[in-house]
């Protein structure tokens, strides 16, 4: 098999998407460390346009984008499927992976914001999980149906990351009550094995993006 | 035609994303029913269809829903095998080109719109974002195309090349509200031939509304932009 290749950071929700599908797959990989604040020669030829992680390298040929990564990994490696066999709900499911990729911006937006503009972006941010809540998920135990799926890896953020931003932002977004399908699927994403054995240090992540938080309130005050 | 296969497109004449799942349909010969939604007024089907965005294009197949031009487009695909192909078989070539639609519809037209509905310094920052990303695209097609070969048919027509068509079709309308190029074969000439090679298909030709139409519309959409900008 020829050699894989997987450029990520630690703390990030995109590269642990990718290193969920390889692991899914039982697909051997190297991965390897990238500082973002000092990007390798290796990630800037392999990704000149975006210049970010993650990125797939397969046999020496590279692919940028998570979701991109993603299909393309699906594709090359089809056991144990993690998209839908049925046209129309493959399709479903990609309309539910491409609203999170558009809207992240938008959602991540309560982290970047201070006063204010925190306060409005903070209620957008929960009209969001409002929409995946009802229409993404509704009454499903995962987005793929009874096991997980590439929609959950895609949302996984939502569970394993989400909380931890909030807290270091100061804001209180995915509560049991406003959200309780949303969170219900929170808490069984994150017992599932392949997703509770491959995560972040939880007190690690809080204790960076506090830090990251304290540089962006510095710089909106300053 | 029964409920079974049935086919239904809801759109509108002016939107680029429209004439992408359009044109997808048309090249594979796919019998289907066009819904023209006005977009102050949208229909409780679309609402129903997509409840979401609530925006076209909207394909409804044997009754199911699917929406965004992207998504549409790869389904179609998949679901009507026939030439053209708009995805290539191999996944590495799928993975590039899924890639480049998504920085073209992604990057490039919201970087446009921004041109049409600016002026000053807004716009000419816009400009300039453009002219950078349409080199980029200029040195992909470079590797899509070694030989800089650009003939296109009915038959080999690609999922970039939806993409190019609906935002380059109108070129020179954009010319003429603008006072200003966009696409500049000096600048990017492989990106120049292959939208022009496009635009010459018959289908296409018969897809694209008429001239003066696709002109008021943008100078009404550029002055109520300037108008609530400056108001």
């Amino acid at each position: 098999m020829e050699e894989v290749k997987l450029l990520g950071t630690w703390a990030s929700p995109f590269s642990y998407r990718v290193l969920w599908a390889l692991k899914h797959k039982a697909i051997k990989y190297e991965y390897v460390e990238e500082d973002i604040f000092n990007k390798s020669e290796l990630l800037l030829r392999c990704n000149p346009i975006h210049k970010k992680i993650p990125v797939l390298i397969h046999g020496g040929k590279p692919i940028a984008e998570s979701i991109v990564i993603l299909e393309y990994i699906e594709e090359i490696w089809p056991e144990n499927p993690l998209l839908p066999q049925d046209p129309y709900e493959r399709t479903m499911a990609r309309f539910w992976i491409k609203f999170g990729e558009d809207k992240g911006p938008i959602f991540f937006n309560f982290f970047h914001t201070v006063g204010e503009e925190q306060v409005k972006a903070t209620e957008e941010a929960k009209e969001l999980l409002k929409i995946i809540e009802e229409y993404g998920l509704g009454e499903k135990e995962f987005f793929g149906g009874d096991k997980i799926g590439l929609t959950d890896i895609v949302y996984g953020w939502i569970a394993c990351w989400l909380d931890a931003f909030a807290e270091a932002a100061g804001v209180k977004l995915l509560e049991a009550d406003s959200f309780p399908q949303l969170q219900a699927w929170a808490d069984r994403f994150k017992e599932v094995p392949l997703i509770k054995d491959n995560l972040p240090n939880h007190d690690k992540m809080l204790t960076y993006f506090k830090s990251r938080r304290e540089k962006i309130i510095a710089s909106a005050t300053s | 035609m029964g409920e079974e296969n049935k086919v239904m497109l809801h759109g509108n004449w002016s939107s680029p994303f429209v004439k992408i799942v359009h044109l997808a349909l048309t090249l594979k010969g796919v019998p289907f029913e066009y819904v023209e939604e006005d977009l102050e007024n949208k229909s409780p089907q679309l609402l129903k269809f997509n409840p979401v965005h609530k925006k076209v294009p909207v394909l409804v197949h044997n009754g199911k829903p699917i929406v965004e031009s992207l998504i549409i487009t790869e389904y179609i695909d998949e679901t009507w095998k026939n030439s053209p192909q708009f995805l290539p078989e191999d996944p590495y070539k799928r993975a590039k080109v899924r890639f480049w639609s998504n920085f073209v519809q992604q990057q490039l037209f919201g970087s446009i719109f921004t041109i049409i509905k600016t002026e000053g310094e807004a716009q000419e920052k816009a400009i300039k974002e453009v002219s950078e990303k349409l080199q980029l695209l200029e040195e992909e097609l470079k590797e899509f195309f070694p030989d800089g070969s650009c003939s296109i048919d009915s038959e080999n027509v690609g999922l970039l090349d939806l993409v190019f068509c609906s935002l380059f079709g109108p070129q020179k309308v954009e010319e003429e509200v603008l006072g200003l190029k966009i696409l500049d074969p000096g600048k990017t000439p492989l990106l120049c031939s292959r939208v022009t090679a496009i635009n010459q298909l018959s289908l296409v030709k018969e897809l694209t509304p008429p001239r003066d139409k696709l002109v008021a519309f943008l100078k009404f959409i550029r002055e109520n932009a300037l108008k609530s900008a400056s108001g």
